[in-house]
C-alpha cells in the first residue's frame, strides 16, 4: 500500500472517470453518473486504506470492500484493473456478451469481487456478516461497504445498522455516496433520507459527515474509522452525480444516458486527460 | 423436532467450530446450552429475518458453517430474495431452517401457515431442501448439511411430533427410506404427514391392499432411482405432505413423471388444495379439514385401485 500523495490520487481518479465513460461509451451501460459520483471514495479506500491487493485478494485475513450500490461496477472494475487485481483489457469488453465483467457483478466474476450486487441493500448485511465472522474468528479486518443514498431506502439497510451497531462491530465501516439523486427523483423527495448523518448515528454508528469528493478528508474519516469506539462507521460522503464533468454533473439523465463520441472527448478533455 | 434440532445444533458445534447459529428472535431458552458452551457462535439477529440471511452469507464468506433458525413463513417468503441472492447465487453452505411449518401453527392464521414455500424455494439453483419426519431424521439431515457445499432448506415440524424412527437413520440429502413394504400402492410421504401415511397403510391393509409407506425427506434433489423403481412396481403412487399439492413434493413429482412417460403408475398428489385455510382450528383439525388423515389418504387410494 503505497502512501500515494492526495495530488496523485486526484489525477489516479479523473483518470478511472475517463476509463468509466470509455467503458459506458462502448458498451452502452448504463449507471455512468452513479459510478463518477463514487469514485474518489473507491480511490481513497483502494489506495490508501484497504490492507487488500491483487495478492491478498483471497486470503481470509484481507480487508473487504463491497460495492453493494452493484450498478456503480465500473468504477469498481476500472479500480481493481488499475490495482492489479485483473487484466486492464478486461475493461475493453466490459458489459459485451461474454465478456468477465457484466454490468453489475457476477459472483466471482473477477479478483476482488466480494459479492454480486445490483439489488439494493444486500452489501450492508453481508458486510456484517463478513465483519462478524472477525469477531468469531478473532481476526482483525476490517469491512467496507459502499452504498448508494437511494440505496438507504431499503429495509434491510436498517435491519443491518441496527444488528451491526448491538453486536458492536466497530470493523465494519459503511459509506453512503450521497448524491442527493435516485434513479427517477431527488432523493430526499422520493423517501424522506434527511438528516442521514443523524438517522446512522440514531441507529448506534459513529457518524460523521465529509466532502465525499476530498479523497484526503475521505481518508481521514476512513482512518479515524478504525479507532476503537465499539461502534461501527457509517461516513455520509456528500457527493455530486456525474462528478468531473460539467455537463454531466448533477444532471439524473446520467443516470441512464451513454455519452457520444463528442461528449466523450469533451469529458476527457474536462477530466484532462487529453 | 424443535428440541432435537437445538440438541443436535450443540453436537455439530461442538464437533466443528465453523457451526453457528442465528436466531430471529425466536426460541426462547432453547438454545440456552449452546450460548453458555459457545457464546460466541449463537447470535438473536432480532425480528429481522432478511439481514439475519444476509449476515449469514457473510459468514458463510469467511468460512463459517451458520445455521438460520425461525417460524417458517418468515424464513421463507419474507426472506426469497436474500436466500435466492445472497445464499444461491453465490452457493454458499448456509442451512435455513424454518420451524413450525405446515399447519403446525394452524390456529395462529394463515400468516403462520407455510404451504407453498417448498415450492418457491424448490426453484432456486443449486438449493437442497429437505423436510424430514421427525427428530431423527432431522438429526441425520442437519449431519449431512455440513457436507453440503451449498445452501440447503430444512422444513421441520414444532413439537411432539411422534418418532418414526427408534434411532438416527443412516439418511443423506437426495435419499428416502421405505419404512413399510407393500406390493399394490405406494405412500411416497414428505415431513411429519408421515404418521398418517403409516396409518392409511393399516387401513389400506384391513381393506387386503398392501402399500408401501416411503418417507421422502428431500424435495430436492429428488431419489430419481426410487421415483423410477415405484412408478414401475405398483399401480398407485401417491405423494402425502402438509403442503399445496402445487409444487411441492406432487408438483415435483409430476414434472418428474412428465419426463418419464414409459412408466405407468398412476400419480395422486395429496397435500393441502391451492387456497388460504380460513378455518379457526388446530393442526389435527386443519388436517381433517383437507382429508390428511389416515381415512382420507386410504380413500383416496383405494378409489383409484378399486374404480366403482
Amino acid at each position: 500500500m503505497a502512501d500515494t500523495d492526495i495530488a496523485s490520487l486526484n489525477k489516479i481518479a479523473a483518470q478511472m472517470r475517463g476509463k468509466v465513460i470509455e467503458m459506458v461509451a462502448a458498451s452502452g451501460a448504463a449507471h455512468l453518473a452513479s459510478a463518477m459520483s463514487c469514485l474518489d471514495i473507491v480511490v481513497a479506500a483502494y489506495w490508501r486504506i484497504l490492507k487488500l491487493d491483487a495478492a491478498t485478494a483471497a486470503d481470509p485475513l484481507r480487508d473487504r470492500f463491497i460495492l453493494s450500490k452493484g450498478h456503480a461496477a465500473s468504477a469498481l472494475y476500472a479500480v481493481l484493473a488499475e490495482r492489479g487485481f485483473f487484466s486492464k483489457d478486461w475493461l475493453d469488453s466490459f458489459a459485451t456478451h461474454g465478456a468477465p465483467l457484466a454490468e453489475q457483478p457476477a459472483p466471482g466474476c473477477a479478483p476482488g469481487v466480494e459479492l454480486a450486487t445490483g439489488s439494493l441493500g444486500h452489501g450492508l448485511p453481508v458486510g456484517a456478516g463478513h465483519a462478524l465472522a472477525a469477531q468469531i474468528q478473532k481476526h482483525d479486518y476490517q469491512v467496507l461497504v459502499c452504498m448508494s443514498d437511494g440505496e438507504c431506502n431499503e429495509g434491510t439497510v436498517w435491519e443491518a445498522a441496527m444488528f451491526a451497531a448491538a453486536r458492536k462491530l466497530q470493523n465494519l465501516t459503511v459509506v453512503v455516496d450521497y448524491n442527493k439523486w435516485q434513479a427517477t427523483g431527488r432523493s430526499n423527495e422520493v423517501m424522506q433520507l434527511s438528516p442521514l448523518r443523524e438517522k446512522w448515528a440514531a441507529f448506534g454508528w459513529k457518524a460523521v459527515e465529509v466532502d465525499g469528493h476530498d479523497i484526503s478528508a475521505l481518508i481521514d474519516a476512513l482512518d479515524r474509522s478504525k479507532q476503537e469506539t465499539g461502534k461501527p462507521t457509517a461516513i455520509i460522503a456528500n457527493t455530486v452525480k456525474g462528478k468531473g464533468v460539467s455537463f454531466m454533473e448533477d444532471d439524473n439523465n446520467w443516470h441512464y444516458r451513454v455519452p457520444k463520441a463528442a461528449e466523450v472527448e469533451a469529458a476527457k478533455k474536462e477530466l484532462g486527460l487529453l | 423436532m424443535r428440541n432435537a434440532f437445538a440438541d443436535e445444533i450443540l453436537s455439530l458445534a461442538r464437533q466443528d467450530p465453523r457451526v453457528v447459529l442465528l436466531s430471529a428472535d425466536i426460541g426462547n431458552r432453547l438454545f440456552d446450552k449452546l450460548k453458555a458452551e459457545f457464546p460466541d457462535r449463537f447470535y438473536n439477529c432480532g425480528v429481522a429475518e432478511a439481514n439475519m440471511i444476509g449476515v449469514a452469507a457473510g459468514l458463510a464468506q469467511s468460512g463459517l458453517r451458520p445455521f438460520c433458525y425461525t417460524i417458517t413463513p418468515f424464513i421463507t417468503y419474507r426472506c426469497m430474495e436474500q436466500i435466492r441472492v445472497d445464499l444461491c447465487y453465490h452457493h454458499l453452505p448456509v442451512t435455513v431452517v424454518g420451524t413450525g411449518s405446515g399447519l403446525s401453527y394452524a390456529s395462529l392464521g394463515g400468516t403462520h401457515h407455510s404451504c407453498e414455500e417448498m415450492g418457491m424455494l424448490r426453484l432456486l439453483p443449486g438449493l437442497t431442501v429437505g423436510g424430514p419426519a421427525d427428530a431423527p431424521e432431522l438429526r441425520a439431515l442437519l449431519r449431512d448439511s455440513l457436507n453440503q457445499n451449498g445452501p440447503v432448506y430444512l422444513r421441520i415440524g414444532k413439537k411432539g411430533e411422534p418418532e418414526m424412527h427408534s434411532a438416527v437413520p443412516a439418511l443423506k440429502f437426495g435419499q428416502s427410506i421405505t419404512l413399510r413394504e407393500g406390493t399394490d400402492a405406494c405412500i411416497l410421504s414428505i415431513g411429519t404427514v408421515l404418521p398418517v401415511a403409516m396409518a392409511a397403510a393399516d387401513k389400506l391393509a384391513e381393506q387386503g391392499i398392501s402399500t408401501r409407506v416411503v418417507s421422502f425427506p428431500t424435495l430436492k434433489p429428488l431419489d430419481e432411482k426410487c421415483l423410477t423403481e415405484v412408478f414401475s412396481r405398483f399401480k398407485v403412487v401417491a405423494t402425502l405432505e402438509e403442503h399445496s399439492i402445487l409444487g411441492g413434493l406432487g408438483g415435483s413429482v409430476a414434472e418428474w413423471k412428465a419426463d418419464h412417460p414409459e412408466l405407468n403408475a398412476r400419480l395422486v398428489r395429496l397435500g393441502t388444495p391451492d387456497e388460504f385455510l380460513h378455518l379457526t382450528c388446530e393442526q389435527e383439525e386443519a388436517r381433517e379439514h383437507y382429508g390428511l388423515t389416515a381415512e382420507g389418504v386410504a380413500s383416496q387410494i383405494e378409489t383409484l385401485l378399486r374404480p366403482a
